[in-house]
């Protein structure tokens, strides 16, 4: 098959509005009498309110509105359990907990009247960690609730584990910690919040996932008293998600409550440190593995206990064991499988869900373990890993039905480009080859009751296309992809089709951009609603050419006849000729796209997505045994990605994935110290720069995957998702130590080293 | 008490009054109204506020307003023609896809003006030290040192 649009590097559609500084972003947009509001966070981890003193903040000048908890009705609770009040009344359970806030005529102004706001603590003992927080005598942060680890039942069993034992000829077990690391969107978060004179709302916001904020909306203004009211969600340019901004948080309730009480537009922004302390990091995990294998290297059983700082209250990221558990049954051919995961309250931030949504965690787990698998059963990594590699056509102990599969394609273009025979264990202590694969849904999920989105598309007089899309565009591409494959449908120039992906009132719905599902999904719902203008369009066509509807073809905005092109007329003429006419009609058509996917039963088994992608990446290292220093010298991504529908974007995926899992292995760690974060800006939280670069070597493998748009599976999240585990695998072949806490940092590496060198040979 | 400064924007003569505790971000951003230079962190950490001031990458969250008296300061809205026509360095950004979110990119377009408006020819070092205070979260870099260092064919 031979395609026009679809396959083309093509740039990314708005990147002419963002390389002249005129894309918009949140905190570039000024709406007329915009007030400016600014939340008073806590001063301890744990600790009851007394007193809460805003009239000196209230008479500041300037100062519009000041709210506490009191303004909000009492039991109004947000997150995926509702136990998170927006501002908090008796009791902060941590650092990022709001108190009060303020608006005011400028934002100097609202800073100082936040500073002005006297609280009365009476400072309560803390628990900073899972373990701790667990034991009988530790203090319960949600009293009602009366224990500290959350009541969600993330248990999946597959197979027999005992009997899976039983037949193994090598096991193996380890215990891998993770880290919080966080999302360091460029862009702050923050949005405006404004009420029309009905008392509708309209929120301009960053959000991943803008019909289920508007729920949440609507759910607020209702019990603020705001019966049968409207919301809107007009997205902004969104300067970076990667997950962050997949749930609904206090800051945007409270501008809501500002806006209201004030009757003007709100904004809020976040300074960077408020981005760092008050916003949701990634999930930092106790993971303890063991799996085992035959004589031969096939895979026995793979038993997996793990614990996750839930922090103080509840986001979606909570949910992220559900997707643990994809890696941990399907990734490899493993028959028996046991799973665990226990998230538990203290006294620290909240995580949400950050690029991965715990895929990460679990695959450094699992790809450790299994080189310690292959080292004590004598096959080599590589060997292990093609033995046990998944097919296409197999339905996974969790019940996942693999359709396409590339994995070994993957796996052995790694090795291939590695060099991996000649290198494997002949770095003379020095430099090392290691390597990871992923499992991750590519075919949506369905994590909600609908994994669906909505198109509507409508073909002017002058043949160009708008097309209303559900989906959300974070700087992936969105906007591009999905113009792709309404052109390539259409047979029209890309430049032609016009996006629009911003604005719940004119965009259908659509459950957000997570689970890497947009290529998916989106492109389907519009390929399928651009396939019912096609259909409309041929019919014009056929009657005006007076030629059979088969017979016609549309390439590059002109409709021929394949029999005899010599019979032809441009697009634009054709639609003109229906419309203007007595009884005419105008080119519109919609799609609601929902793929054949399953939510997970009660035993969390189920065919979650309705394709999975796959990839393994390829490290060689250097690792200098004097200073710990680690060098990437080579890295390897190979995807299958069913199909390439932009090379270009689809590369931009893999590399900032890739840096981003170079970061987690290496060098990002949110320090916390009994709840206070200790390192909340760029000088001492380490995202890479251009000095840490790595040429990622992206190596693109096409399995045309039947259900998705063209062939496309998605990928936004799986770039970064082997990173660590490949990288830790490449320190272990350079230098014999096997680091099993992220990340890897040259002071563990010395340590380590330094303890090898004590113990004679053991890493 | 405001003091009066005089300088070039984007080519254009200005004459304002301004606070001396303003930065030249603050001035930008809030008295003329270019929201093209971002704030990323207004700490000089991030590199997003990025402008070129007397052909010197500078950040313009730390640079005093007082300083740019008498001085020649370039924004991205300064870089592109009148007509619409784009400068090399942007047009490059865009096809070599080096935009991803693109909140850093006016600041990643401004050092790497800066370094052209120094060296004609750069090469892949002296690109990475002109962006090494620019932070991307989105690209892991390459595009960006790509759509650098192809620019100059761009250049007529
Ligand atoms: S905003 Fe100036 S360096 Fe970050
Ligand atoms: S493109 Fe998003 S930060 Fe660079």
């Amino acid at each position: 098959m031979t395609f026009n649009a679809v396959g083309q590097k093509i740039p990314k559609k708005d990147a002419p509005l963002k390389v002249t500084g005129q894309a918009l972003y949140i905190d570039d947009l000024e709406l007329p009498g915009m007030l400016y509001g600014k939340i008073l966070f806590s001063k301890y981890p744990h600790a009851r309110i007394l007193n809460i003193d805003t009239s000196k903040a209230e008479r500041l000048p300037g100062v519009k509105a000041v709210v506490t908890a009191k303004d909000f009705p009492p039991n109004f609770r947000i997150g995926f359990m509702k136990d998170n009040p927006p501002l908090k009344g008796n009791k902060v359970l941590s650092t990022r907990d709001e108190i009060a806030a303020v608006c005011a005529i400028s934002p100097e102004i609202a800073e100082e009247a936040c500073e002005l706001i006297d609280v009365d603590y009476e400072v309560l003992p803390g628990v900073f960690d899972p373990i701790t927080a667990m034991r009988e005598d530790a203090p319960i942060l949600h009293e009602e609730l009366g224990s500290n680890v959350l009541k969600l039942p993330w248990k999946l069993v597959c197979g027999d584990v005992e009997k899976g034992k039983s037949e193994s000829k090598y096991i193996v077990e380890d215990t891998f910690t993770t880290q919080w690391v966080t999302h360091c969107c460029m862009a702050t978060s923050g949005c405006i919040a404004h009420f029309d004179i009905n008392n509708n709302l309209t929120l301009y916001s960053n959000t991943q996932i803008p019909s289920l904020a508007q729920n949440d909306f609507l759910e607020a203004l209702n019990a603020l008293g705001l019966k049968n009211r409207r919301v809107r969600i007009i997205q902004v340019t969104i300067g970076g998600a990667f997950g962050s901004k997949l749930d609904t948080y206090p800051y945007e309730y409270i501008a809501i409550l500002l806006a209201l009480k004030t009757r003007k537009p709100v904004k809020i922004v976040f300074s960077r440190d408020e981005e760092f302390f008050a916003t949701s990091p990634r999930q930092c995990t106790i993971t303890k593995i063991s799996q085992g294998c035959t004589k031969e290297g096939k895979l026995t059983f793979r038993e997996v206990e793990m614990i996750l700082d839930n922090g103080a209250y509840t986001s979606w990221g909570a949910t992220t064991p559900s997707v643990m558990m994809m890696p941990i049954s399907s990734l490899y051919r493993v028959p028996n499988v046991k799973y665990e995961a226990k998230c538990v309250y203290t006294n620290n931030t909240y995580c949400q869900a950050m690029r991965g949504y715990g895929n990460p965690q679990a695959t450094f787990a699992i790809e450790s373990s299994l080189d310690h698998l292959a080292e004590v059963s004598g096959i080599d990594p590589y060997d292990l890993r093609m033995i046990n590699a998944n097919q296409p056509g197999e339905i996974t102990p969790q019940g996942f039905k693999i359709t396409t599969c590339g994995l070994k394609e993957c796996l052995e273009e790694v090795a291939k480009r590695l060099n991996w025979r000649e290198k494997r264990g002949k770095g003379g202590g020095k430099r090392g080859v290691g390597m990871a694969s992923l499992i991750h849904v590519g075919g949506g999920a369905r994590v909600y009751k609908s994994d669906g989105c909505g198109t509507i598309i409508k073909m002017d007089d002058f043949g160009k296309v708008d097309v209303f899309t559900g989906a959300t565009d974070i700087g992936q591409g969105a906007d591009t992809v999905i113009a792709q494959i309404v052109a390539e449908e259409l047979g029209i120039p890309v430049e032609d089709v016009n996006v629009i992906h911003n604005d719940t009132d004119v965009c259908p719905w659509d459950v957000g951009v997570h689970a890497s599902r947009t290529t998916f999904v989106a492109g389907n719902s519009a390929l399928y609603a651009a396939r019912k203008i096609k259909a409309r369009l041929t019919e014009i066509v056929s009657k005006i050419l007076e030629i059979p509807q088969e017979d016609v073809e549309i390439r590059n905005g002109i409709a021929f006849s394949k029999s005899d092109p010599q019979k032809s007329i441009p697009v634009a003429r054709a639609i003109r000729r229906a419309h203007f006419t007595t009884g005419g009609s105008m080119l519109m058509a919609e799609h609601f796209y929902d793929p054949n996917n399953e939510n997970l039963g009660k035993d969390f088994k189920g065919n979650l997505s309705t394709a999975y992608t796959y990839g393994t990446h390829g490290v060689e290292v250097e690792v200098d045994t004097e200073t710990g220093k680690v060098k990437i010298l080579k890295y390897v991504a190979a995807h299958d990605i069913g199909r390439a529908i932009n090379p270009l974007l689809l590369e931009g995926q893999i590399e900032g994935g890739a840096l981003m899992g170079i970061g987690f292995a290496l060098s990002e760690r949110l320090i916390y110290q009994n709840g206070y974060l200790k390192n909340g800006n760029f000088l001492d939280y380490k995202i890479l720069t251009v000095r840490d670069a790595v040429p990622v070597e992206t190596v693109i493998i096409e399995t045309d995957e039947k259900e998705g748009p063209y062939g496309a599976k998605g990928i936004g999240e799986p770039g970064l998702v082997p990173s660590a585990p490949a990288i830790a695998n490449a320190i272990y072949d350079a230098i014999g130590v096997r680091i099993k806490d992220l990340p890897i940092t040259p002071e563990k590496i010395l340590k380590a080293l330094k303890e090898k060198a004590g113990t004679g040979n053991k890493a | 008490m405001k003091k009066e400064i005089k300088f070039h924007l984007n080519g254009e003569e200005v004459v304002a009054e301004v606070e001396p505790h303003w930065t030249l971000l603050y001035f930008l951003r809030n008295v003329m109204k270019l929201k093209g230079t971002k704030e990323g962190c207004g700490y000089g950490e991030c590199g997003a506020c990025t402008v070129v001031v007397d052909k010197r990458a500078v950040n313009a969250c730390l640079y005093p307003i007082l300083e740019v008296d008498g001085k020649k300061v370039i924004t991205i809205e300064g870089l592109s023609k009148p007509d619409g026509q784009l400068h090399f360095i942007q047009k490059s950004f865009i096809e070599e896809g080096a935009v991803q979110c693109g909140f850093c990119t006016p600041g990643m377009i401004m050092s790497a003006y800066a370094l052209y408006e120094e060296k004609e020819n750069p090469d892949e070092e002296d690109i990475k030290e002109a962006i090494e205070g620019n932070l991307c979260r989105c690209t892991g870099y390459i595009k960006i040192v790509q759509a650098i260092k192809s620019a100059k064919r761009r250049q007529q």
